[in-house]
């Protein structure tokens, strides 16, 4: 690991003044500096700010501390019950040690584990521009089917940013220019011709909350995790749907996929697929479809879109069963 | 980066305490280690042709590492199990690899280095994490514990008899972490079933495969005595 200067920082407006890369749980930056994938000269320890807290917001919804760590967020009351698939996606990523460390804020800037981002050997454009993918033509199995481009099929990892997007969070941060918010919707950027660029964030922009929006009475989440074992491993391909019936009838639905895209993946197409229709498993399969339409599988990854539709029906159907 | 200008900042970096008289660590095991012993081999020349692991062992003395403070190391002070630690150590250095190699607390493994095994696991202020994803600089003013703290006046914890119990082990790398997370796992939201404890337990890879034993010994430490059938 190169050396670098570690400071901490005692207040938001000095961490974002400071000008180094911010260190919350350490469970990426300090994984990928071992590897030199990052090399930051100046390390900010933003552990110190008083982020941590989870409160019921006044007009309802939840704010959520940027340094709230995942485990306490996925065990948290409010969140259990009002909030089913952001406590699911959180404990069905990483492991509990992680999760003790992992941040909110930090969840949601989680690097690839595309393999060649990861070693240093391989030409990677999003680690170095203009490198080169050594995904597209090599070994592809765990990368996205949407919203690839030519320079760039690696996907994003969380599970939490998955279900925050069905959840339609907003994310809150500070920066030299001053406080603003953008919906998480709007957070992520594909990769384009500038891989390295994967969200709007400025340099020294600091993410200090989330907040999510209250959910009306009756409205019910689920999130699915499909991987290649039960726990502790990435998604090959996962739902969150958030949804709320009238009768039979889908009045409202948001559904997101992770493991699929390169960015956590929203995909109104189902929900345009799905709102105002019964909950029928003919219409989930319908809506499935018209969300993998525009799918590119790659060499070795082609499972990957039948996967993420059956995850979808499946969430569909456990979220929309009669008790 | 220049010199944060802004007074809220502390920049261990720059503060001046070279004049704080550093503790020598101790080590806190008995007198009569394996890995002392092996050292003391090398160094009197018995092991002329010294093996890999009598070499290896020799690198880890204290004499040797107190040499490789390098420049840019910082003071930082560490509580582990009820004891503080006065160091000087680079801010790259994690919490694994101060315990091991600064003060010589072997019993925390270094599995993958990377958060992937679980070898590492200590409990912060009680809550279980990977040592190896986390820098020492990090927990000044942290409670630290790690598998030497757990036993307390020559008795095994309930945890640590159940593994005894149980044989949960077999070459025993990974059981120093296997103990740490189960015993931390006593304190978290966990249900009650064998799969709900393979769960809890999947941060810590055992690459013996002694799994069935590991939540046997979970389940005696937890009061469920007679977990269900697998």
């Amino acid at each position: 690991m190169q050396t670098f200067r570690y400071s901490q920082a005692r207040s938001v407006e000095g961490a974002v003044r400071s000008g180094g890369t911010f260190l919350a749980g350490g469970t990426t930056l300090v994984d990928l500096m071992k590897l030199n994938v990052l090399q930051p000269s100046a390390v900010v320890d933003i552990n110190p700010l008083p982020l941590a807290q989870v409160e019921a917001l006044p007009g309802g919804g939840l704010r959520i501390g940027a340094m709230v760590r995942n485990s306490d967020l996925a065990n948290h009351a409010t969140v259990r019950e009002q909030y089913a698939v952001l406590s699911q996606a959180l404990l069905s990523g990483a492991s509990p040690q992680l999760r003790n460390m992992a941040t909110t804020g930090g969840n949601l800037l989680q690097k690839t584990r595309c393999y060649y981002y990861r070693d240093t050997n391989y030409p990677c454009n999003k680690r170095q521009p203009g490198s080169g993918c050594s995904a597209i033509d090599g070994y592809n199995r765990i990368h996205a089917v949407l919203g690839g481009s030519s320079d760039c099929v690696a996907t994003h990892p969380s599970d939490m940013a998955v279900a925050m997007m069905a959840l339609e969070a907003t994310v809150h941060t500070q920066s030299s220019q001053g406080e603003r918010s953008i919906a998480l919707d709007q957070f992520y950027l594909v990769p384009g011709t500038t891989p390295d660029k994967e969200n709007v964030l400025l340099p020294g922009e600091l993410i200090t909350h989330v907040t999510l929006p209250a959910l009306a009475a009756g409205t019910r989440s689920h999130y699915l995790k499909l991987r290649d074992r039960a726990q502790y491993e990435f998604a090959l391909a996962s739902a969150a749907v958030v949804v709320r019936l009238h009768g039979r009838r889908i009045e409202r639905v948001r559904v997101a996929f992770g493991g699929v895209g390169t960015k956590p993946w929203r995909s109104p197409e189902a929900e345009r697929a799905l709102e105002g229709r019964d909950a029928t498993t003919e219409n989930f399969r319908r809506a499935a479809d018209a969300a993998m339409a525009d799918a590119k599988p790659l060499r070795y990854n082609g499972f990957k879109i039948e996967l993420a539709k059956r995850a979808l029906v499946r969430t569909l159907e456990t979220t929309t069963q009669t008790a | 980066m220049d010199k944060p200008e802004n007074p809220q900042f502390q920049d261990p970096a720059n503060s001046s305490t070279d004049s704080e008289p550093l503790a020598k660590p101790e080590p806190a095991h008995g007198r009569f280690s394996r890995r002392a012993f092996l050292a003391q081999l090398g160094a009197a020349g018995v092991a002329a042709t010294a093996t890999p692991l009598a070499a290896a062992a020799q690198i880890e003395t204290p004499e040797t590492q107190d040499q490789a403070a390098a420049p840019g190391a910082v003071p930082v002070t560490l509580t582990v199990n009820g004891r503080e630690y006065q160091l000087r150590i680079e801010p790259r250095v994690t919490l694994l690899d101060a315990l091991r190699d600064r003060l010589q607390l072997f019993g925390t493994k270094k599995g993958c280095d990377h958060g992937q095994c679980g070898a590492c696991t200590v409990h912060v202020n009680g809550r279980r994490v990977n040592s190896c994803l986390s820098f020492a600089v990090m927990h000044q003013g942290d409670r630290i514990t790690t598998i030497e703290g757990l036993a307390q006046h020559g008795q095994l914890s309930v945890v640590q008899q159940a593994f005894v119990d149980h044989d949960g082990f077999q070459c025993g790398y990974c059981t120093p972490g296997q103990i740490m997370s189960a015993s931390a796992l006593l304190a978290e939201p966990i249900g009650p079933s064998d799969d709900e404890v393979r769960a809890a337990m999947s941060g810590n890879i055992c690459r013996c495969g002694a799994y069935n034993n590991i939540v046997a010994a979970v389940q005696q430490a937890r009061g469920n005595r007679n977990p269900s059938a697998v």
